[in-house]
């Protein structure tokens, strides 16, 4: 009860800030103007369709992921508006999960607004739609859960202009990670053992990647793609846990 | 459980020390405090500004956690959730969720509470009307004064009809009217059963309003008590004296009697510190055939014993160092 209605507090949060809905008429733009570029190309426009469109709700939803997730928590600090709602009968980690549910239901919503926008585009130009689509669409929601908790996480104790620049850090390196153990095996020696411990610890957001097999209309089992999902969950939990122990530690000053 | 009843806050020996700076500079924000609220009361939480006043509350409230020491609210440590239950918090100058109307504001309260539907929206009715806000319930946040936010601030802290109300600076900011508007709402509290602490340094409104205060300096408590004990023991009572047409020699009788005093043409101002010189001082205008303008005891008041402690604090500081 208490974490829905900080969840639900924080998603009207979300719906009241300005910056979401640029970002979406952006997103919405970006995938429209596929239509525009789809003149430009010989052959192959279904694919560039389908690229430019999850590309743009990949890389809209990661923006509203770090950009508000950042805030969730240093905001409140910094705002004081955390004082009342620690000094209720709410448990710290009650708190940190409400805004972490507020802003996953605001980023469902948004993937479920953007995909319609593609799913009318693609429709508009009778492309096949297939049902790796929808699967490679649930796990980009996946992936910005996992980003999510990562802004969250550094948001409990580091300023908003810190936890931006460390996720989108933990972006890009989790987009690489096979690349690192890669080079890792290649350095050898204690260069291994570092890289290889980083390939495991960091979060495999390649893993989420389902893009190439729409394009390619590949289709992922459903055993794969529990699996995958299963990964970001726990992946998810266990930020959030070292989240709720940081947070719980703090004092608000 | 071993706990007074009566006594529904209690601080034993609390301190907090804060890291500062790149080097973690060790900076005691409350040293060794100890005091206690008991149900009922108004409890003045008295100090200048940086005393520590906030780093305590906080620290009741379980926004920071206690260096030393223990806290307790209703017998059960802070941070206790059934404890908190009880417990209706106005945080200084309070910044609230500007997006949020009032009442989506005092709903989203309620339901931290566990408050729900048409019990709740009775209660936010009531509470807007307490607090002299019913015109502005469907006003976004943004758009309040900020008088107007230290009212809804005070509404959301009395959402869950609290038995202990803690209030940081609630009148701070605010002007006279609405000053007086808060302090009508602390003895309404009181009157309807509930316990109340408020910080503040403004220490005119603590002696209109408590039954015992705390003074805090630099982390530690300088005194405590009811306010008439504090006022009485404390600090000695002044007489002011005006006359006219004191003779040249009379003016110099009375001088060594006064502690101070002014001559203004044919007026002199005296001021007294005991009854026994306002006598002898009498006997002098009797003498000297002067006339008595005016007598007026200067009343003591809590700001003259936060001077007093205020310097003491100063000169062991400067001792100190």
């Amino acid at each position: 009860m208490k974490v829905l209605s900080i969840a639900f507090n924080t998603f009207r949060e979300n719906l009241r800030d300005k910056l979401l809905y640029n970002l979406l008429i952006f997103a919405l733009l970006m995938i429209g103007s596929s239509l525009v570029l789809m003149r430009l190309t010989l052959g192959e426009f279904h694919r560039l369709i389908l690229d430019i469109g999850l590309g743009s709700i990949n890389f809209f939803g990661v923006l509203i992921a770090i950009f508000v997730g950042i805030g969730l928590v240093s905001k409140e600090i910094e705002k004081k508006t955390i004082y009342t709602i620690i000094s209720k009968p709410v448990a710290r980690f009650q708190f940190l999960l409400g805004k972490y549910v507020g802003l996953s239901l605001t980023l469902l919503i948004n993937t479920a607004v953007m995909a319609c926008g593609l799913l009318a585009v693609l429709s508009m130009q009778d492309v096949p739609i297939h049902a790796v689509l929808f699967k490679a669409l649930i796990m980009i929601v996946v992936e910005f859960m996992v980003i999510t908790a990562v802004a969250l996480l550094f948001s409990t104790f580091s300023s908003a202009t810190f936890s931006a620049i460390f996720t989108l850090a933990l972006y890009v390196i989790g987009h690489l990670t096979p690349d690192l153990k890669a080079f890792g095996e290649k350095m050898g020696g204690v260069g291994k053992t570092i890289l290889e411990g980083m390939y495991y610890i960091l979060p495999n957001l390649d893993r989420f990647n389902l893009k190439g097999h729409v394009t390619h209309q590949l289709d992922v089992s459903t055993g794969d793609l529990l699996a995958i999902g299963a990964y970001g969950m726990a992946y998810t939990t266990f930020l959030l846990t070292l989240a709720s122990i940081v947070f719980q530690r703090r004092d608000f000053r | 459980m071993n706990v007074d009843s009566e006594q529904i806050v209690t601080v034993d020996h609390l301190s907090k020390i804060f890291k500062v700076g790149f080097w973690g500079r060790r900076v005691t924000a409350v040293d060794e405090l100890s005091l206690d609220v008991r149900r009922g009361e108004i409890y003045g939480f008295l100090g200048p500004n940086g005393a520590g006043k906030t780093t305590t509350i906080k620290m009741l409230m379980g926004l920071i956690y206690p260096s030393r020491g223990t806290a307790r609210l209703f017998g059960r440590p802070v941070g206790d959730q059934a404890a908190k239950a009880k417990v209706g918090f106005l945080p200084e100058s309070p910044y609230f969720y500007d997006y949020l109307t009032s009442r989506e504001f005092l709903r989203f309260y309620g339901h931290l509470f566990g408050l729900l539907g048409a019990t709740l929206d009775k209660r936010i009715d009531e509470l807007l009307e307490l607090v002299g806000m019913t015109h502005a319930r469907d006003l976004q946040l943004r758009k309040f004064s900020k008088g107007m936010l230290q009212r809804v601030g005070i509404a959301q802290a009395l959402i869950n009809d609290p038995e202990l109300v803690i209030l940081d600076e609630p009148m701070s900011g605010l002007d006279p009217i609405g000053r007086k508007e808060v302090r009508d709402l602390i003895v309404r509290l009181k009157e309807s059963g509930k316990t109340v602490m408020f910080s503040s340094h403004i220490l005119h409104d603590a002696e209109l309003l408590c039954d015992r205060v705390a003074m805090i300096m630099k982390g530690k408590l300088v005194a405590c008590g009811q306010v008439s004990e504090l006022i009485d023991h404390g600090t000695t009572q002044e007489v002011e004296m005006v006359v006219d047409r004191l003779s040249p020699e009379g003016i110099e009788e009375l001088r060594p009697l006064a502690i101070k005093t002014l001559l203004h043409g044919e007026r002199v101002m005296a001021i007294f510190g005991s009854q026994r010189q306002v006598d002898e001082a009498l006997d002098v205008l009797r003498v000297h055939k002067a006339k008595l303008v005016s007598l007026i005891p200067h009343k003591a008041s809590l700001e003259d014993l936060f001077i007093r402690k205020a310097q003491g604090v100063q000169q062991v500081v400067e001792v100190h160092a």
